[in-house]
């Protein structure tokens, strides 16, 4: 379900949608008359219409939600998936596994910097051993030796840190292209971004700089890597199901 | 009815059978005793030389194989695919954009070869972790393959769908026969097939012994081959089975939220111990062998896995069809509305009230006096009791052990492929064991004309 650094360059667009009117997201279904009559079953026939559900999710930002949601699913259909595809036609898979190696490795310096601020010492401890291994036997992280011998790769990001200080969730968030959110993890993410550039490792920010292909590859492997699509879930609710789990998961990798 | 089996959503089946230990067996024990106990003790000999790790059908059910125990088969398969347009003239709402045409992926050798159609069990596209399985599975023993959804999946219902109103067997059957007609003719020009055959699993086996009876007069394709893997009998005591399970949530349908929370709490502790961030495959296993869970919350999964398939059944052919059950007929919604309040209301109704509001009410329309029973008897395998019987082309993978089958059911489905055209697998609950090696080998073996032999 995480979809993060990945379209760095959206970021402006992240911001935007931060700032977008919050329009109440109505919890009944159209009121209805009797040009518009009530279906049989409706949440007063079960006692539901002021009850809080599992499915509930704090979401006032909804309607731009799930328009934004239709947009990215658009998005992955028409440019998304075949450029991912198409880049997976013509490159090796051997070639694909370097590069996921090797941005996956950068990711260590993220985590190792979110345990350390977390208190989470052991795992700090193994993203640092992790990285410095990968990026010298591991030939600058194109190979993952250590994943070999039995020593997983464990994700830290900010939207954690945050959590693990108390910070809630706040409105959940659709961002375009990246998907599911909410406005702590995009803090996260911003956060986290603002980091990578700072730190500049291998130089490779600054190289992305002049070298947006270098981002697009990244962008690619990203999408390569995300098993998740669009509506392959068979239900009409998936809108409804993906930020369930998204928050449930969260809340999950906060506690843990 | 796979529904059942393949829990879609790979993190949600995993997050929600994590924490199955934690639910302690409540009411319904007894009956779980009961189930246990009338598992004829005679298969104990056969359950161990047939090595399928799950001796409980339920377990068999929502874990499938482990990969140590599956069958081996090639990662990536040349696929493409295909969107059909089925009825050019019908307009689908805003809200299902995503399912204006209909998904179907086909796989082609490069030879002259037989084409397989695979059809899915209940609520499962064609991408269906299972549908993926039996793609590879039979690519590699030199089929083409067109794998289609279940007539009971949302995009089938939206764009493929005559009456958008599916789970009659026969109508179904027709649709599907529209679309297999369709997705050939897509690819016809690069494809050479020697000789068609038709499979599906769960209700998907149900519906090709259907297609295989309408093809007996029609000749389309003229099925040289049938295999039925773990089918219902009849479809309505399956879902009569099915629904109840839903009732194995402990403290009822109403405590999902506990039900949730305690399941994912428990997942997040065995994640917490586990090195590995990958969910697929395995993952589950480990938290099972973690928990040692009991029936009754594996029941209830079950029986949630099932309710979220028929609840997207009945919203969306409710929606289509204007009918008025869990949406005002007039209204008309939007991909940006909220249906969050649909979702609540569609998932506390069960398959027999979508039977009981959708489907009855559907067939009265054309014959004022259809009644429920006809419903059930049309809809059963035993409806087509001498074509099945008759015909040696079609044949049989069925689980002893199978969770929706009703008392006897097993037993008439013995009767009626009796001989070499079945594989009768002492366990595997309700499609567990179709990605075993020798499950795999068998239904590759099916086509190859090897049984029996």
């Amino acid at each position: 379900m995480r979809i993060d650094a990945a379209l760095r360059r959206a970021i402006p667009s992240l911001l935007l949608v931060l700032l977008l009117p919050a329009c109440a997201a109505t919890r009944e279904p159209s009121a209805y008359s009797a040009e518009n009559p009530p279906p049989k079953y409706t949440l007063e026939s079960f006692g539901l219409e002021d009850e809080t559900l599992t499915i509930d999710v704090y979401d006032p930002l909804e309607p731009a939600n799930r328009a934004i949601y239709k947009f990215n699913a658009m998005f992955d259909r028409a440019i998304f998936l075949p450029v991912t595809d198409l880049y997976a036609f013509l490159t090796p898979t051997f070639v694909q596994e370097r590069v996921t190696d090797f941005f996956s490795n950068l990711t260590e310096l993220e985590t190792f910097a979110n345990s350390i601020l977390q208190g989470k010492f052991e795992r700090a401890s193994r993203a640092l051993v992790r990285f410095c291994v990968n990026s010298t036997i591991g030939l600058a992280g194109l190979f993952d030796p250590m994943t070999a011998l039995g020593t997983h790769q464990q994700r830290e990001d900010l939207g954690q840190t945050l959590g693990v200080w108390g910070v809630g969730d706040g409105p959940y968030l659709v961002l375009p292209i990246f998907g599911p959110s909410n406005l702590r993890d995009t803090t996260g993410l911003i956060g986290d971004y603002a980091a990578y550039q700072a730190v500049d490792p291998f130089g490779l920010a600054s190289f992305e700089d002049d070298h947006p292909e270098m981002t697009v590859l990244r962008v690619l492997d990203k999408r390569l890597t995300t098993k998740f699509r669009y509506y392959q879930t068979g239900t009409p609710f998936e809108y409804d199901m993906v930020r369930l789990l998204y928050t449930s998961w969260r809340r999950i990798e906060i506690e843990y | 009815m796979s529904g059942a089996a393949t829990l879609r959503f790979a993190v949600p089946g995993s997050v929600l059978v994590g924490g199955m230990m934690l639910v302690r067996l409540g009411c319904g024990v007894l009956l779980a005793l009961l189930l246990l106990a009338a598992r004829p003790q005679a298969w104990a000999a056969e359950e161990e030389a047939y090595g399928y790790p799950f001796t409980d059908p339920y377990e068999a059910t929502v874990l499938g194989t482990p990969t140590a125990y599956r069958a081996d088969l090639p990662k990536q398969v040349p696929k493409q695919d295909l969107w059909l347009e089925i009825f050019p003239d019908r307009k689908v709402p805003e809200l299902f954009w995503y399912n204006e045409k209909l998904n179907v992926s086909v796989v082609r050798q490069r030879h002259k070869a037989p084409l397989i159609f695979n059809i899915a069990g209940t609520g499962a596209g064609q991408n269906s972790m299972l549908m993926q399985m039996m793609e590879r599975a039979f690519y590699k023993g030199g089929f083409h393959v067109i794998s289609l959804p279940s007539p009971t999946h949302p995009n089938f219902i939206a764009a493929a769908s005559e009456t958008q109103v599916p789970g009659p067997l026969m109508s179904d059957a027709r649709d599907l026969y529209r679309v297999m007609q369709k997705a050939y003719a897509a690819v016809a020009d690069s494809i050479e097939v020697s000789e068609f055959y038709v499979t599906g699993y769960s209700l998907g086996a149900a519906d090709a012994a259907f297609v295989s009876y309408i093809d007996a007069t029609e000749k389309i394709f003229d099925f040289q081959k049938v295999l039925l893997i773990n089918p219902p009998v009849s479809l309505y005591d399956s879902v009569d089975i099915l629904d109840y399970m839903i009732d194995f949530i402990p403290g009822g349908p109403e405590n999902f939220g506990a039900f949730f929370n305690s399941l994912l709490q428990k997942f997040g502790e065995v994640y917490s111990r586990t090195d590995s961030l990958d969910f697929s495959g395995d993952f589950l296993y480990e938290v099972y062998k973690a928990t040692k869970p009991t029936d009754q919350p594996l029941k209830a999964l079950i029986g949630i896995s099932f309710r979220l398939s028929s609840s997207s059944i009945l919203f969306t052919s409710d929606v289509l069809t204007h009918s008025g059950v869990v949406v005002g007929p007039a209204t008309r919604l939007s991909s940006t509305d909220d249906l969050t309040p649909y979702f609540k209301v569609s998932t506390r109704l069960g398959f027999l009230d979508y039977i009981d509001d959708l489907v009855l009410p559907y067939q009265q329309r054309s014959d004022p006096k259809a009644t429920l029973q006809d419903l059930i008897e049309v809809n059963s395998l035993h409806y087509l009791d001498g074509y099945l019987r008759s015909n040696k082309k079609i044949g049989l993978m069925g689980n002893a052990d199978d969770i929706i089958l009703a008392d006897g059911e097993f037993d008439y489905l013995a009767d009626v492929f009796a001989g070499p055209r079945s594989k009768l697998y002492p366990i595997g609950g309700h499609c567990g064991n179709m990605p075993y090696t020798q499950n795999v080998a068998d239904m590759v073996a099916f086509f190859k004309g090897e049984w029996g032999q």
